[in-house]
């Protein structure tokens, strides 16, 4: 059997390279999709400790952060074509005004 | 066997990944993504939740990637954004992630536990997943069905056409 210790050391690995994505990208999609990855390594780990502790409430806590991303997908992906539509543009540094 | 798999799930993972830090292109960005979450959909499978492994790749391999595609598509950028003229960004980065790989192994490092402890009981299949969710979770399972009413409607009224520009 896998140790559940190489899982949480696999999500630290995914959660770290999804925030250096974060950063280094300069696109508002593709950050958009390191945010993803993030909530993957998250959901991972959720996953190792239910398994480690032997309960199913880490599964139902990773189906509702499933739903809610999928949820937050939607509406973050309408905002970014709304900042496309107005702005022409999806650089991240090219938005820095709330108004206007 | 298991071992075998977990680790080419796991290289596969970090390598698509990386490959999407690496790459300009949004639409591979995209694909890359979705060969992570089928793979991390395996891990999950790997640790005995074969119902999550399954919501996994049909809602975020499948819907949720699927919407990226598209937006990508609307958007159509002739060529890649290409990077920051600003190096320091990169630094940044990288000096908040070695914070943050800091910060995860101190707290995790508590919670290791010895390998030896590995033999436990099955873990429930997808039956008592679903009874679960509908006995102690009913309310927050109710609540979620609101709260994707209210991204769907939310998402039409932002996109929709307004008729008076």
């Amino acid at each position: 059997m896998i140790p559940v210790n190489y899982f949480l050391i696999l999500s630290i690995i995914l959660f770290v390279l999804g925030t250096i994505a974060f950063f280094v990208k300069r696109d508002l999609i593709t950050q958009f999709m390191s945010i993803e990855i993030m909530f993957n390594a998250a959901n991972l780990a959720f996953l190792a400790f239910a398994k480690s502790a032997g309960s199913l409430d880490g599964q139902i806590i990773v189906f509702f952060v499933i739903t809610v991303a999928a949820a937050e997908a939607v509406v973050g992906l309408a905002i970014i074509l709304l900042i496309f539509q107005k702005k022409k543009t999806i650089k991240s540094e090219d938005i820095k005004l709330m108004k206007g | 066997m298991a071992h075998f798999l977990f680790f080419l799930l796991a290289i596969i993972c970090i390598a698509s990944v990386l490959g999407m830090i690496i790459s300009k292109d949004q639409a591979y960005n995209a694909l890359f993504l979705i060969v992570a979450f089928v793979c991390m959909g395996g891990l999950f499978g790997l640790l005995e939740a074969p119902f999550i492994a399954a919501v996994q790749i049909i809602i975020y391999a499948g819907a949720i990637m699927i919407l990226f595609i598209f937006v990508v598509m609307m958007i159509n950028l002739k060529k890649g954004v290409g990077q920051e003229k600003k190096k320091w960004t990169i630094y940044f980065a990288v000096v908040i992630a070695a914070v943050l790989v800091v910060e995860l192994v101190l707290t995790v490092k508590g919670a290791l536990e010895p390998a030896s402890s590995a033999a436990l009981e099955k873990l429930g299949s997808p039956t008592d997943l679903g009874r679960l969710l509908f006995t102690k979770y009913l309310y927050p399972f109710e609540i979620t069905s609101i709260l994707i009413i209210a991204a769907l409607v939310g998402a039409i009224v932002l996109v929709k056409k307004r008729d008076n520009e």
